[in-house]
C-alpha cells in the first residue's frame, strides 16, 4: 500500500510542479514581451542574435531544404508517374514544402540547431551568476540577455523557413526536371496555377513565425530556469530539444486544421 | 567579430530571407482573383460532381475566377454553386454555366459561355443556363440500357 501511495504522491507532485512551471513560463513571456522595448533601444544586441541564430543556421536550412526537395522530387515522380500525372510534381513539391515541410522541419533544425544554443548559453550565464551580477549592477538581465535572443529567433525562424522552401523547391527542380526530364514549362505553370499566394504561401510563414516564437520562448525560458549547476544546464538543453520539438508538432496539427481545412 | 562585419551578415541573410519570398510569391505562387475586386453570381446544378470550393471558374480556358460557395437548395435538391469573378471581366446576363473536367482525372471547375444579351451580370445575379457534371455511371448505364433496347429491334 505504501508502494501506491509514494508513486501516486509523486505523480500529484509532477502534476503540480507541470502547472507551476507553465505559469511561470507563461509569466516570463509577457514579462520578456514587456522588457522588448527596452531591448529594441539597443537594436546591435538584436542584431548579434540574428546572426548567431540565423546567419549561423544558414548553411544546415540550405543543406537540408535541398535534400529534402530532391527526395520529394524523386518519390513524388514515382508515385505520380504511375497515374500519368508526372507534370503535376512541381505542384506536389511546392505544396507539401510550402505548407507542412518548410515550416515544420526548418523549426526542427532551428529548435537543435539555435535554440540549444541559445538555452545553452542563458543557462552558463546564469551558472555563472553573471545574471545576477547584471541585476546588482541595475541592468536588467531581461531586456539584455533574453528579449534580444527570443527576438533574435523569432525574425530569423520565417526568413531561413522560406530559404528552406525555396532551396527545397529548387532541389525538387533539379531531379524533376533536370535529371528526369519532367517537362519544365509543366512544372512552373502547373506549380504557378495551383499555389495561391495568400492561402499557402502567406499561411505558410505564418505557421513559421508562430513556431519561431514557440521555439525562442522555450529556450529562453529553459535557460533562464535551469537548475544552475553542470547537470541543470545539460538537462535544460535537452528539454529544450524535446519540447520544442512536441510543440511544433503539435502546433503544426493545430495551425494545419484551422487553416487548410477546405470548404 | 567587429560590429560592421556582423551587421553585414546579418543584412545578407535578411536579404536572402526577403529574396526567398519574394522568389515563392512571384515564382510559384500567384495572386488568386479572390478577395480583390470581385462579384458574385449564383448558378444552380442538378449535378455538381466533384466540384470543390475554390476551383477556378474559367472562360475560354482563362481563370475568371473562383467557386466561392457550394451548399444544397434544400427545396429544389439542386446545388447552387457561388461564382466569385474578377471584377474585370464582364459577362452578359444570358451566359451559360456547365460543369466541366480538365482530363480524365483532372480536377472539375466551371466553364462560362458567354451569350449575346446586352446587359451584364451583376453582384448577386443568378445563372439561367446550366449544365451539369458528366457523371460516368450514369453515362454507362445509358449506354448500356440503349443497347439493350435496341438489341432485341435489331434481331426482328
Amino acid at each position: 500500500m505504501s508502494a501506491l501511495d509514494a508513486t501516486l504522491r509523486k505523480l500529484g507532485a509532477m502534476t503540480i510542479d507541470g502547472v507551476w512551471r507553465l505559469g511561470f513560463a507563461a509569466r516570463f513571456f509577457l514579462a520578456v514581451l514587456r522588457y522588448s522595448g527596452q531591448s529594441f533601444l539597443r537594436l546591435p544586441l538584436t542584431i548579434r542574435e540574428i546572426y548567431f541564430s540565423g546567419v549561423l543556421s544558414l548553411l544546415i536550412i540550405l543543406v537540408s531544404g535541398l535534400f529534402v526537395g530532391m527526395v520529394l522530387g524523386l518519390q513524388g515522380y514515382d508515385i505520380l508517374q504511375r497515374f500519368g500525372s508526372s507534370d503535376a510534381l512541381g505542384i506536389m513539391v511546392a505544396l507539401s514544402l510550402l505548407r507542412e515541410l518548410g515550416p515544420v522541419v526548418a523549426g526542427l533544425l532551428f529548435a537543435s540547431r539555435a535554440g540549444s544554443a541559445v538555452t545553452a548559453e542563458i543557462g552558463l550565464m546564469k551558472t555563472t551568476e553573471q545574471l545576477q551580477a547584471m541585476d546588482m549592477m541595475a541592468v536588467n538581465p531581461l531586456a539584455r540577455v533574453v528579449a534580444p535572443r527570443f527576438w533574435g529567433g523569432v525574425i530569423s525562424m520565417p526568413l531561413l523557413a522560406a530559404m528552406f522552401s525555396a532551396m527545397g523547391i529548387f532541389g525538387g527542380w533539379m531531379i524533376g526536371v533536370v535529371a528526369i526530364g519532367v517537362d519544365d514549362g509543366a512544372f512552373w505553370s502547373q506549380m504557378r496555377a495551383s499555389v495561391d499566394f495568400r492561402y499557402d504561401v502567406l499561411n505558410g510563414v505564418i505557421k513559421s513565425f508562430v513556431f519561431g516564437v514557440a521555439v525562442s520562448w522555450v529556450a529562453v525560458f529553459e535557460g533562464y530556469d535551469c537548475h544552475p549547476t553542470a547537470e541543470g544546464v545539460s538537462r535544460a538543453i535537452t528539454r529544450t530539444v524535446v519540447y520544442s520539438a512536441l510543440l511544433i508538432l503539435a502546433l503544426d496539427f493545430v495551425l494545419t486544421s484551422f487553416m487548410f481545412r477546405g470548404p | 567579430m567587429n560590429r560592421a562585419t556582423l551587421d553585414l551578415w546579418v543584412g545578407l541573410f535578411v536579404t536572402l530571407g526577403f529574396a526567398a519570398l519574394v522568389f515563392l510569391a512571384v515564382k510559384v505562387g500567384s495572386y488568386s482573383t479572390a478577395r480583390g475586386a470581385i462579384y458574385s453570381v449564383n448558378a444552380s446544378f442538378d449535378n455538381i460532381g466533384n466540384l470543390k470550393v475554390r476551383a477556378p471558374v474559367k472562360s475560354a480556358g482563362v481563370v475568371v475566377g473562383r467557386v466561392g460557395r457550394i451548399k444544397l437548395d434544400k427545396k429544389a435538391y439542386r446545388a447552387v454553386v457561388r461564382l466569385d469573378i474578377n471584377d474585370g471581366f464582364k459577362f452578359p446576363t444570358d451566359t451559360g454555366a456547365s460543369v466541366l473536367t480538365s482530363g480524365v482525372l483532372g480536377e472539375q471547375y466551371i466553364g462560362l459561355d458567354p451569350g449575346g444579351d446586352e446587359g451584364l451580370l451583376k453582384q448577386g445575379d443568378t445563372l439561367q443556363i446550366t449544365q451539369s457534371a458528366v457523371v460516368l455511371e450514369r453515362l454507362i448505364s445509358q449506354f448500356m440500357f440503349n443497347k439493350a433496347a435496341e438489341t432485341p429491334a435489331s434481331a426482328h
